[in-house]
This record gives C-alpha cells, structure tokens and sequence, in this order.
C-alpha cells in the first residue's frame, strides 16, 4: 500500500524526467502516450485509494523518509491519504489525464513538444505533492513546485516577448501570496512546534490560544490562497496567463492549481472555524472578486480572457462557500468547476485550433456548423457553468447560494447570485458569439475550418458528460434521494459536517433555487436575443462608453499597480542604481584600484635594476634591524 | 689544536670576523665586477665560518664546526653556480661589469 501511495505522485514524476531527459529524441507519439500513461495510472492508483477509503477504511498516513531534521525541528516527506486528499487527487488525475491526451493532439507539431508533456507531468507531480502531503511543508513544497510549472508553462513559448513577460507576472504575483503562506507556516510552528497537519489540529483545542493569533494564521494562510486562486487583489497575474498553451490554461490556471487555494483552506478548517474573523475576511474577498470578475468578463473579447476571468469568478464563489464555513460545498464546486471549466478552456483551444490561432470572439461566429462536437460540448459547459437547473453547475452553485443565505443573510445571497447571474450572462455571451451567427473571419481562415482530430474530441465528449453529470455527486437532501449529499458525507471527516443550509426549511431552499436559475435563465435568454438573434458583435474600444470602457479596462487594477508599485519601484531603482552603485560601491572599488596603481607608479622607481642597489637597501635594512634589536 | 686556538682571546676573533664581514659587504657594494662581488660574498660566509669555529672551540661544542662544514659545502656549490652564470653573461654582453645589467628593472 505504501509503494502504491509512493507511486502515485512519483510516477509523473518519473514522466517528466524521461520526457525531459530524452524525450527530444523520441517520437511524438511516444512522448505523448509516456505522459498521458503516467497520469493515467496515478488516476488508477487514485481511483483504488479511493474505493479503499469509500469502504470505510481510516485515513492512510505513510512516511517515505525523514525530509529535515533540526533539533526539534522535524519534518517528514509523509502523504496523508484521507478524504479530502484522495478526492484531491482523483481531480487532478481525473481531468489531467484526459487534458494530457487532448494535449497530444494540441500540440502537435510544436517544436518543444517533449518539453510541455515534461512540464506537464511535473506539475502533475507537484500538484499531487500539494494534496497528498501530511504536513505544511509538504505543501509548501508543492505549491512551489506548481508556481514554478505554471511559469514554466505561461512562457512555453518564451521567444514571444509578451509572454515572457506575462510568465514573470505570474510568479511574481504568486511569489507575494507565497510570502504570506510562509509567514503563516513560521507562526504555526512557533504555536504548535509542528508542521503536521495531526499534531496541529490536535493540539488546537488544548492550547486555547488568543483568538487573534489564529485569525492571523488564518489571514496569513489566505493570503497564500489569494496569490495561488487569483482573487482580489492579486488576481491580475491568471488573466495575462493565458499566454501558455491552451491545454495549460484548462489544467493548471482552470481546473487544479488554482484550487490549491481552496484546499488550502478546506484543510486547514479547524483554524477557521476558531477564527470567525479571518472566515469573514475569505467570504469578503471571495464576493469582491466574484462581482469584480464578472463584470470584467461581460467586456472582454478574447475567448480565453473570458474563461480566464469566468473562472477568477467561480473561485471567489468557492471562497464565499469557505467563508461561510460549507467546506463540502466549497469541494463540491471545485470538483465541478473542474469538470466544465477545463472542457471550456479545450473546447476554446479547439476554436483557436481551427481559426489558426485566432482568439478574438468578434472575428468568429456561426461555428457550430463547422465543429459540431466542439460546439455541443462547448455549450453543455456553458449550460452548466452558467447554473441551469440538473446539470452539475445548478448543484454546487445553489449549494454555494444556499450556505450563504443561511450563513450571512440576504444581502449576501443577492450579491452571490448575482455573480452567478453574471456567470450565466457572460458565458452565453461568449458561446453566441462564438458558434452562432455569420462567420467573421477571414476568407482563408474559414475555407481551413475543420473539427479537431479525435484525440482532441473524446476528452471534450469525456469532460461533457463529466459536467452534465457530475451534479449527481452531491444532489441536494431536499430531493430526497438515496446518495443525497454523497460528497459531503465522504468529505466529512476531513472538512467536518459544518453546513449552515441545514438550517433553512425546505420551502426556503426552494425558493433561493428557482430563484437563482431564474436569473441563470433570463441572463442566458437575454443574451440569445441580442447575440444570436439580433447577431450584434461586440464593438470596437472606440465605441465603447465610460463605463464599458472602464469594464474593457480591467478596472484598471494593472494600471494602477504599475502607477503605484512598479513605476516607484522603478524610480527607486535607478536612484540607487546611480548613487548607491555608481557613485559609493563603484566609486570605491575603483577608488581603491586606482590608489594603488598610483602608489605603484611611484614606488617603481626604487625598481632600478641595479643590483648594488638593492644590495645597499638590503644592507641598510639589515644594520637597522640589528641597530633595532640592540637598542 | 685546541690550544693553539685558544692562545688568542676570542675578542681577536671577533674583531678579525667582523672585519672580514665588513670588508666583503663594501666589496659586494662598491666593486663593480662581478667576479669581484662573488668573492666578497665568498669573504662574508668565511667570516662566520671563522666565528663558528672559533665559538665551538672555547665552547667545546663541535656543532659549530659541522654547520661550517655545511656552509663550505654550500658556498662551494653557490661559487660554482655564480661563476657559470658569470661565464654566460660574459659570453652575452662581453662584459662582467654589473652596473651594466639591469635588464630587469620594473
């Protein structure tokens, strides 16, 4: 059982090194199969973990080997296996694989095309590291190692120079969540003298600590979370992600990675639930980012910007859930967000693939005739995400919505559903415009017009029956049906039973459901009529009026990130640049060259080459010493 | 022998060595053949062999007598360098006056 659980994040591992060591010397095909295999057979191992566990067996706990060990400070390289870990793991495998086969279709062709399938697999790896880790460093060591795949992945195609740069944004934006995560981690091993998720929880309740410690803890950790899950305000770095290959932007800045955030809450829940402040404080930002989001994504013309932004606002939606304690529920989005958004993001890859890179919606239109299994798929997502009643989306979003009436009242759940009417509004936007209408592009572009290979579809078909079912994991106690709430039975010993909807009478969570699709509905009536009816194409940024122009414009948070922390940073660095290096260090260390050649100059002249010469010195020298030694 | 050694007082000795030593250090100085300045030099070690000896004798110690031993042995291999260089800078510059090498100057 150990080897099984070992191999499970080490046999991606071992992918990407094959793939990166040799695989420039391999064929496509193999290259490709090594890495979709690899993760294949961890989804397979996760998969019988999983049963393991569904069949009531305790939670797993196995140390490979002692990672550090300083005095008391003790960390071992342990995987957790428990509930929230496996159903971890079965999403990061689950979608990856199929996101992995897509890929080989994708990027076929591509110069670097063993270097992506090396750095796929070695998120794989880290993302793996992440969950299944028994302790904060564990954890610590994957959420570094996913930072650093998605750089690597962002700029995958690194001689583009705006894609260099949007690689760099990314880490830099994650590398300031992470210092928060860290200071987090420092001030939980000063409190528990562990990094081990057991010892923490277990000594909470003895220690009886000051609730504003844990408050701290718990913002610190969030902090973390908001770097690595792109809420305000450092979410900027997710829409400029969407350089990286369209595969990337499905698995890592859509499905999984950016759900470390989320994990990372749900799994440290019993700190949260002791810290009511810092629960506030998720549920606030989450909110905040979820409106923000959306209504930037209502203004946004490239397919990918859209999902990019859609999916910053399904994360503010899973944070409300974690502020307002439903963690099961909070999961429970993630697992179907996972499924529709990365058959999202594919089936926009798959747009892109047939336009020949082209990415802006308005010079698209009338595709569902040409890409049929792109089209239909593409619209069961839009369906799902935007929250139509039965498909997996309705679920976990009126699961969402219902916490949050129960939890914070009713302003609250107006806000949340009208981010989730948002949701609906600029998902069907995007599909209207995209498959219906007339055709935008150019002549060339549409005589090239061609579904993808099948290697490309079956994942989207796979992902498509994922999303439109995935609602059965966790249906409503309402419905009355035997597997009711199946995920957040299975989830609860390790995120607990807390579920404030619990309180509510049934008629009430009636009511907050129909009312939440109606909006889902009307949202995605509205935009039928204007885009695919009327047919009106989003116009140019010259005709834009204030407020749309201020929507196009992201609000404006990279501007006024670069007014207020780049440009500083900047003037400051040539200020030192010129005085402190220039001026003082340079000065001195040339200073101090040229005093000595200078000295040199002059004592060369006692370099005669006349031997009585020195002979003379020497002799002097020496009668002094000795005159010296005598006196 | 040691008698003989010892019918002249030490301060003789000294004296005589310093003189010795002297003389070869104004020789090394002013003398401007080379041949000349090998044979001051040869003048300053015999002036500290002398003194060894002449210390190992009053002292009864015959360490001193070996260390001149070793200095002869020395001075006799340094003589030998010294003059075959000579021999080559004289070949070269057809001179041995040492005033005139200073090729080496910085």
């Amino acid at each position: 059982m150990d080897i099984l659980i070992a191999l499970i994040p080490f046999l991606p591992l071992l992918g990407a090194a094959l793939n990166g060591l040799v695989g420039a010397r391999l064929p496509e095909r193999v290259v490709g199969w090594l890495g979709s295999g690899t993760v294949l057979l961890s989804f397979l191992f996760s998969v019988y973990l999983f049963a393991h566990l569904h069949g009531g067996a305790e939670p797993i706990r196995t140390t490979l080997y002692t990672f550090l060990a300083v005095d008391s400070f003790h960390v071992d390289f342990a995987f957790l296996i428990d509930p929230l870990s496996v159903w971890m793991m079965l999403i990061v495998t689950g979608v990856g694989f199929p996101i992995h086969v897509y890929s080989i279709g994708y990027m076929h062709g591509d110069a670097g095309f063993w270097r992506f399938f090396a750095y796929l697999n070695l998120f794989i790896f880290s993302m793996l590291l992440l969950v299944m880790g028994d302790n904060l460093v564990m954890l610590f060591f994957g959420w570094e190692g996913v930072g650093l795949c998605s750089y690597l992945l962002i700029g995958f195609w690194y001689d583009n120079r705006a894609y260099g740069k949007a690689a760099r944004k990314a880490f830099i934006m994650n590398r300031i969540g992470d210092l928060g995560l860290l200071l987090g981690l420092f001030l939980i091993f000063d409190i528990f003298d562990s990094f081990a998720y057991a010892d923490i929880f277990s000594r909470l309740p003895v220690l009886r600590l000051d609730p504003a410690v844990l408050t701290i803890i718990g913002l610190l950790l969030f902090v973390g979370a908001i770097g690595k899950s792109a809420q305000i305000p450092l979410f900027t770095w997710l829409p400029d992600a969407m350089a990286g290959p369209t595969p990337v932007s499905a698995l890592i800045h859509a499905a999984t990675m950016v759900t470390a955030g989320i994990y990372l809450v749900a799994r440290c829940h019993p700190i949260y639930s002791l810290a009511p402040t810092a629960l506030e404080v998720v549920a606030f930002i989450g909110l905040l980012t979820s409106l923000v989001a959306g209504l930037i994504a209502l203004c946004q013309n490239d397919i990918k910007k859209v999902l990019a932004y859609s999916t910053v606002s399904q994360l503010g939606l899973m944070f409300v859930a974690l502020g307002m304690g439903a963690y099961a529920a909070a999961m429970f989005h993630v697992t179907t967000h996972a499924f529709f958004k990365a058959l999202l993001f594919l089936g926009a890859g798959s747009v892109i693939h047939a336009l020949g890179g082209e990415q802006d919606i308005r010079r698209m239109g009338g595709l569902r005739r040409a890409l049929p299994v792109t089209y239909w798929t593409f619209l069961l997502a839009t369906l799902a995400i935007s929250g139509v009643p039965l498909l997996s989306g309705f679920f976990s979003k009126d699961e969402i919505l219902a916490n949050t009436f129960a939890g914070a009242g009713t302003g609250w759940w107006v806000l949340s559903a009208l981010g989730g009417g948002l949701t609906a509004l600029y998902m069907s936007r995007l599909l209207f415009v995209t498959f219906f209408g007339n055709f935008r592009g150019t002549e060339e572009q549409r005589a090239h017009l061609h579904e993808s290979p099948r290697v490309m579809t079956i994942p989207l078909v796979v992902l498509a029956v994922l999303s439109v079912a995935g609602g059965l994991l966790n249906l409503p106690h309402l419905l009355h049906v035997p597997g009711a709430e199946w995920l957040a039975h299975f989830l609860s010993p390790s995120v607990g039973e807390s579920r404030p909807a619990h309180l509510l009478s049934a008629q009430t969570e009636w009511l907050l459901m129909g009312a939440a699709s109606l909006l889902a509905l009307s949202a995605i009536a509205w935009a039928y009529w204007a885009y695919a009816v009327r047919q009106s194409v989003p116009k140019d940024e010259a005709a834009l009026s204030r407020w749309e122009r201020v929507l196009a414009g992201k609000f404006y948070f990279d501007e006024f990130y670069d007014w207020v922390i780049v440009r500083p940073v900047e003037r400051l660095s040539q200020l030192l640049h010129y005085y402190a290096d220039v001026w003082a260090i340079d000065g001195l260390v040339n200073g101090v060259g040229t005093a000595v050649q200078r000295i040199g100059v002059e004592f060369r002249r006692l370099q005669n080459g006349n031997i009585e010469y020195y002979l003379l010195g020497m002799v002097v020298g020496a009668v002094l010493l000795f005159l010296s030694l005598w006196l | 022998m040691l008698d003989v050694v010892k019918t002249v007082p030490i301060d003789y000795y000294l004296w005589l060595s310093c003189a010795l030593f002297c003389i070869g250090v104004f020789g090394v100085l002013i003398r401007r053949n080379a041949l000349v300045v090998l044979m001051c030099v040869e003048l300053m070690l015999n002036a500290v062999n002398l003194l060894l000896a002449a210390f190992s004798t009053y002292l009864s110690d015959a360490q001193g007598q070996i260390l001149v031993f070793f200095i002869m042995v020395v001075a006799a291999a340094e003589a030998a360098v010294g003059l075959g260089i000579l021999v080559m800078i004289f070949r070269n510059t057809h001179t041995t006056d040492i005033y005139l090498l200073d090729k080496l100057r910085g």
